[in-house]
């Protein structure tokens, strides 16, 4: 009879680029359960709307990640901006959009490398990071700032982007195409990086449900399911379907990451082409009094932003949700069943963002 | 799709006693557990669940009073523990029936029940 072991994995690991801690129960070299704790880094970043006045916590709230910083601000944007009925001009969603698939091509090629380091190709890992610097370098030459940038403001944003600029970045991300498939033809087709990654880390689409995952984990389940379907920002004006797979399993994560770095490469082309004429903000009165609970498809899955406000400066409470926080019951159900050396490819291709799950 | 659904807001104001009913009828209605939280606005504590179907967006609104436990939702949908043991963490709030209790060592906070200081004392 196998004999029950527990092997505490992490909250410092090699492949964990933030602390999470998980109990692993294993017989043998399979895992039969895994309990998370997390708490390491949390940093009660919520906390501070009773110190920070409304219009302030935009940079508060985009400091929650160096990832998906824009996203957050944008979502803390919206939120106020709904909770106070704001209007945005179309020009400040456009922009708003480019940036924010800019910065899912920054996530998800930032991912790709972590996967690659994760299983010891770092060739790959390098060419991943080093495509990811065209990206960073157009958020440099647009917002000045290369990972947090504080471009989105409450009602609308601080720089635009002119013609010359966007057909600059239509012209550099066209040439990116041709590299970043060279590179994806790798983890898509190499024998050693499907030999990790095929048939490891099954979510049924029938559990992908039951356990409310989000993101690009429920699509490679086959849930065709994307908060930018509901038509925020630019998106309702652009050609859009979710990139969805149906295996489930950690090369299908991986696809499903794929697919979206050429949809957003096409998105910011179509916003480059279609960008509206006029304002890129409107000016902010008064304070918030009521209360807004707004979405946002960060590139780790669905983020929600609840303000309430009182009529004063000083919101009562920012509640941010980020997508990490509802896929850890996925990660471990996953992993339960798994081999203990695959445990590794399993929580990076949940691509689990613990500062933002933390806050 | 919708150019409208981001702007859409249901906000429903339930009771205690009807919580687990009223969350029975989302989950065989087809709608995915978003999240829960705890806030407090004019004085009052509210717990608030949101829930997706197809992109559109419902939430039930809770008032909750101090020391009042509160059905956990984990019965009808699992995932709800992640939320209800940082409520237990942050707001000091207890989930009667929680089917993955950490009892208020999910979060490593640096004092006990952040977000409602009373709780210290009691």
């Amino acid at each position: 009879m196998s004999k029950r072991t527990i092997i505490p994995f992490g909250p410092q690991h090699p492949v964990l680029p933030e602390p999470v801690h998980l109990d692993l129960v294993i017989e043998d070299e399979r895992v039969v359960e895994a309990i998370p704790s997390i708490g390491y880094i949390h940093r009660g970043l919520e906390k501070l709307v009773e110190k920070r006045e409304f219009t302030e916590m935009v940079y508060v709230i985009e400091r929650i990640c160096g990832i998906c910083s824009f996203g957050h601000g944008w979502g803390y944007c919206k939120s106020v901006e709904g909770n106070m009925g704001i209007v945005v001009p179309d020009r400040a969603e456009f922009l708003r959009t480019i940036w924010h698939e800019l910065s899912r091509m920054h996530s998800h090629l930032l991912w790709l490398g972590l996967l690659a380091d994760g299983f010891g190709f770092e060739s790959l890992f390098m060419h991943s990071w080093r495509l990811r610097e065209t990206v960073l370098d157009i958020f440099e030459k647009t917002t000045g700032g290369r990972v947090i940038f504080s471009v989105c403001k409450l009602g609308g944003v601080r720089k635009d982007i002119d013609a010359d600029g966007l057909k600059e970045i239509v012209k550099l991300l066209a040439g990116m195409k041709a590299e970043i498939k060279e590179l994806t033809d790798v983890f898509l087709e190499d024998y050693s990086v499907k030999n990790r990654l095929v048939g490891v880390g099954v979510l049924s689409r029938d559990e992908a449900a039951e356990l409310c995952t989000v993101g690009p984990m429920a699509r490679a389940s086959g849930l065709r399911q994307d908060i930018r379907l509901d038509g925020h920002g630019a998106y309702a004006k652009l050609a859009f379907e979710p990139a969805v797979e149906e295996d489930g399993d950690c090369h299908a994560r991986c696809k499903v990451r794929v697919r979206e770095l050429f949809q957003s490469i096409d998105l910011i082309t179509q916003c480059a082409e279609s960008m509206p004429d006029g304002e890129i903000s409107v000016p902010v009165k008064g304070s918030p009094s009521g209360e807004f609970v707004a979405r946002m498809e960060q590139p780790r899955g669905e983020a929600y932003y609840y303000s309430i406000g009182n009529g004063s400066k000083f919101l009562e409470r920012m509640r941010v949700r980020t997508p990490t926080n509802m896929n850890i019951p996925a990660m471990v159900k996953t992993l339960q069943g798994c081999d203990l050396a695959d445990v590794p490819m399993l929580i990076l291709t949940i691509d689990p963002c613990i500062s933002c799950t933390e806050r | 799709m919708s150019e409208e659904k981001h702007l859409m807001q249901e906000i429903i104001p339930i009771e205690v006693s009807e919580l687990l009913d009223r969350v029975q009828d989302m989950k065989e209605a087809g709608y995915r557990l978003g999240q829960l939280c705890a806030a407090k606005a004019g004085g009052q504590f509210h717990l608030l669940y949101s829930f997706d179907k197809d992109c559109a967006l419902t939430n039930l609104k809770l008032p909750v009073k101090d020391g009042e436990p509160i059905p956990s939702i984990t019965g009808v949908y699992w995932p709800a523990f992640i939320y209800e043991n940082e409520i237990q963490d942050l707001f000091g709030f207890q989930f009667k029936h929680l089917a993955l209790n950490y009892n208020g060592k999910f979060f490593k906070v640096a004092e006990p029940t952040p977000w409602n200081p009373k709780q210290k004392e009691g």
